[in-house]
């Protein structure tokens, strides 16, 4: 039984990497921007478990400048996805401009909370 | 009016004060100084020439001679006046013959004759018993003081007569023919007046009309009033002083000019003596003028002159064996003619009726005139006593009568030094009675006993005070004072009884009196009597007071009143309470994940690479690179304002220029410990100070 598990593993874990590799690389660099952002979460996370939440604030405009982050590459890969038929119309320059934006705005609120 | 209604009530107090036995002291040197400035005048003259009058009388009487100060202001006024006597009244013209006859501005033959017919005019013209006094007495003036002619009334009976009319049956006299309102002080007036008008006679007046006058005096005197202490005197609206004055002149000068006696009642005589004495120093002129001239007139008169019998102290002392000394003399202190003093008795005010002293005859020191009892008997004691002194003239005969009290009584205190034994103070177990701890005291030592107790406990003080003969002695005040160390104070009286004096304080009982304050007790006993030569007040020692708890609803102790510097000085220091600050990780900790964050930014770029992305493609036209560059640049501005605001070396310093960065870098090494806004205030006031210094 284990075996058949671990081989049906094995095999889910092939096919959607075979998936993965037809993407294009715009969404590929988009999705490792989100890695990126939430790994950054995720060891801030840690750090506060080991030391203590204070400051708090400093902590959520952390946290939340990369969850913030990820959330916003996600639209961006959503509005680029030429698959997305919502999203016909836009250009992707500007979905990337919004991005952009959206990040220096996101940015400026963390930078006055961050204390 | 109502002046006189004062003195006449300070007079009662005075004499409620004095009691039934009193001492009266002639006049003396304090009178003296006294009248210098009673009497003084106001910028070097007299108000008017009555005023005049009677401070040149007073300071004649009594021997101060400051004639010279005054005489040429005054001199001035007497002579105008007498030069020209038409503007005046008659009441002026008076005033002027009597300073005149004081200061002597103007005397010797010439009789100044309008002065005599104005007199003499008012005289005949009179109406009104001042109008008669001023005449007459004017006239009498005159003939006293200028030696010419020989001036007399015309028809002496007449005058008489009208005089006589304005007398009442009850002695008194009244100011004029129509006004009903009658006085003792007229009365005095119409006897001067009278006695004037016998002596300007030229014939002698009907003696029927003298002796009626002389009933009428005697019925004045039936009104006389008198205080307990055998004081006696006259009073009418005008205030006892002068109404007794008044009538003790008119009797002086009716006797002076009446050849037959004048047969008033001695004892009366004294009283009015002792009146004047009992007033002691008038404050006001008039009281002043008026008490001397009485006791002038009372001194050298010739009906009967009164002695006085006084004591320099009333105060014998059993320790110092010094005498007890008596002096007779008359109003003015002169010397008194021989007699002998008796004590009669030594009435000790405990002891009811029983004499300790009888018929003790006092011994005479010719040089200081006084009388002097040597030794007192074996059972004298000290206390409070009455002696009662009789005087006994000698029967050589005395050109004047001398008339002297029946008997003097005069309060004595003896004083003596009491003998304090068996002084203890014990603390007792309440309820057996036993005792704790006992110590004797010595009264002569402070501080010397320390004792302790608690609320079931009780306090026992006890001693033996004997008077010099051994009996025992209750003194007037016996206090024991426990003092707190919070300054509340309580007193108890130590009572005597039997052949001892004792306090006993229940602490159980007492508990709540003390506030609950349990602590230290000062102890102080106080023992003191006007008898007591030895009064003591002597700081015992201390107990140390074990009370319950204070429950609610107690009194709390009295505020005691705190020093009134306390106010000023430095106030306590508050030590203020710091927000501990949160504890910090450790420097190494921080810097490891600092380590840790930007590794996921390196795998980023990693993947960048490997994903092949191209970051080649900068656009070589110039539109386009520079819309590139533009594009870039201004994300990266914005970027760099976040980092820039996050350093704090923009934003949230409100006085620095944006673009100036030197001292910054300082600003900036030194906020980066302060990672939270709540930080410590010293720490915010460092940086506060360096931002300021370093702009």
């Amino acid at each position: 039984m284990v075996k058949s598990t671990s081989k049906d593993a094995q095999d889910l874990f092939r096919s959607l990497h075979s998936a993965y590799s037809a993407t294009p690389t715009n969404l590929k660099i988009i999705d490792l921007y989100v890695v990126f952002a939430v790994f950054t979460a995720l060891i801030q996370v840690a750090y506060m478990a080991l030391v203590g939440s204070f400051p708090f604030n400093s902590f959520l405009s952390g946290v939340l400048s990369c969850v913030g982050t990820a959330v916003l590459a996600v639209c961006l890969r959503i509005q680029v996805n030429k698959e997305n038929k919502e999203f016909k119309d836009l250009a992707p320059e500007r979905a990337f401009a919004d991005f952009v934006l959206c990040n220096l705005v996101l940015h400026l609120v963390i930078i006055n909370f961050l204390g | 009016m109502a002046g006189g209604l004062a003195r006449f009530l300070v007079l009662i107090l005075a004499a409620a004060i004095c009691g039934a036995a009193s001492v009266s002291q002639p006049i003396s040197d304090s009178h003296r100084s006294a009248a210098l400035d009673v009497f003084a005048p106001v910028d070097g003259s007299y108000k008017s020439l009555e005023e005049a009058y009677e401070a040149l009388k007073t300071l004649e009487i009594l021997g101060i001679d400051k004639k010279s100060d005054l005489s040429s202001a005054t001199c001035e006024n007497v002579v105008k006046v007498l030069a020209s006597p038409s503007s005046s009244t008659l009441k002026d013209v008076f005033y002027v013959l009597s300073v005149n006859g004081i200061l002597k501005c103007k005397s010797g033959e010439d009789v100044p004759k309008d002065i005599v017919s104005k007199l003499q005019t008012g005289v005949k013209d009179a109406k009104l018993l001042l109008d008669f006094y001023y005449s007459v007495r004017g006239l009498v003036l005159v003939k006293e003081q200028f030696s010419g002619t020989d001036i007399s009334l015309g028809d002496a009976e007449a005058v008489f007569r009208s005089i006589k009319a304005l007398s009442q049956s009850d002695g008194k006299w009244r100011y004029s023919p129509n006004n009903p309102e009658s006085s003792t002080f007229a009365a005095g007036l119409a006897f001067e007046t009278l006695a004037g008008v016998i002596s300007l006679a030229p014939s002698e007046i009907d003696h029927s009309l003298i002796q009626t006058l002389k009933t009428g005096i005697t019925k004045l005197f039936d009104s006389i009033q008198k205080y307990d202490d055998g004081t006696f005197y006259f009073d009418e609206s005008e205030g006892p002083i002068s109404t007794t004055a008044s009538v003790i002149r008119g009797l002086k000068s009716f006797a002076a000019s009446e050849s037959t006696g004048l047969n008033l009642p001695g004892d009366k005589i004294v009283g009015l003596a002792k009146f004047f004495l009992g007033v002691g120093i008038p404050g006001d002129a008039k009281d002043f003028f008026n008490q001397i001239d009485a006791l002038a007139c009372l001194e050298d008169n010739r009906f009967s002159v009164p002695l006085i019998l006084s004591l320099p102290s009333t105060v014998i002392s059993l320790t110092k064996k010094e005498p007890l000394k008596v002096k007779v003399s008359t109003v003015f202190g002169s010397k008194a003619p021989a007699l002998s003093v008796k004590l009669a008795q030594a009435l000790s005010s405990g002891s009811k009726g029983s004499s300790v002293i009888n018929n003790q005859e006092l011994k005479f020191d010719a040089e200081s005139a006084t009388y002097f009892l040597e030794s007192f008997p074996k059972n004298f004691d000290v206390g409070k006593y009455t002696f009662v002194f009789e005087i006994l003239l000698d029967e050589s005969t005395n050109e004047k009568v001398y008339i002297t009290e029946a008997q003097t009584k005069v309060p004595i205190s003896a004083t003596g030094a009491i003998t304090i034994e068996n002084a203890e103070i014990a603390v007792l177990d309440s309820d057996v009675g036993s005792v704790e701890s006992q110590k004797k005291l010595d009264l002569t030592k402070d501080e010397a006993v320390s004792l302790s107790a608690n609320h079931l406990q009780k306090l026992r003080l006890s001693l033996q005070l004997t008077t010099p003969l051994g009996h025992v002695f209750k003194p007037h005040q016996a206090f024991l004072k426990l003092k707190h160390e919070s300054l509340v104070e309580h007193i108890f009286l130590v009572k005597t009884s039997g052949k001892k004096s004792e306090l006993v304080l229940d602490f159980l009982g007492l508990v709540e009196k003390l506030y609950y304050l349990s602590g230290k007790y000062e102890i102080q006993l106080t023992i003191g009597d006007a008898s007591m030569e030895n009064s003591l007040l002597s700081n015992i020692g201390h107990i140390e007071l074990d009370l319950p708890e204070r429950p609610e609803k107690a009194a709390r102790p009295p505020l005691q009143p705190t020093d009134p510097y306390s106010r000023y000085v430095p106030k306590a220091e508050i030590s203020h309470i710091f927000r501990v600050p949160e504890k910090l990780p450790a420097k190494q900790l921080s810097l490891v994940f600092l380590g840790l964050i930007v590794l996921p930014f390196i795998g980023f770029l990693i993947g960048l690479t490997r994903l092949g992305v191209n970051i080649k493609s900068f656009p070589s036209s110039v539109g386009a690179a520079t819309s590139a560059l533009l594009f870039h640049g201004g994300i990266g501005a914005v970027l760099l304002l976040y980092v820039l605001f996050w350093v704090k070396a923009i934003g949230s310093v409100h006085d620095s220029k944006g673009t100036v960065f030197a001292g910054s870098v300082s600003v900036v090494r030194r906020t980066q410990n302060t990672v939270s806004p709540c930080s410590s205030i010293e720490q915010a006031e460092i940086c506060l100070k360096d931002i300021y210094s370093s702009l």
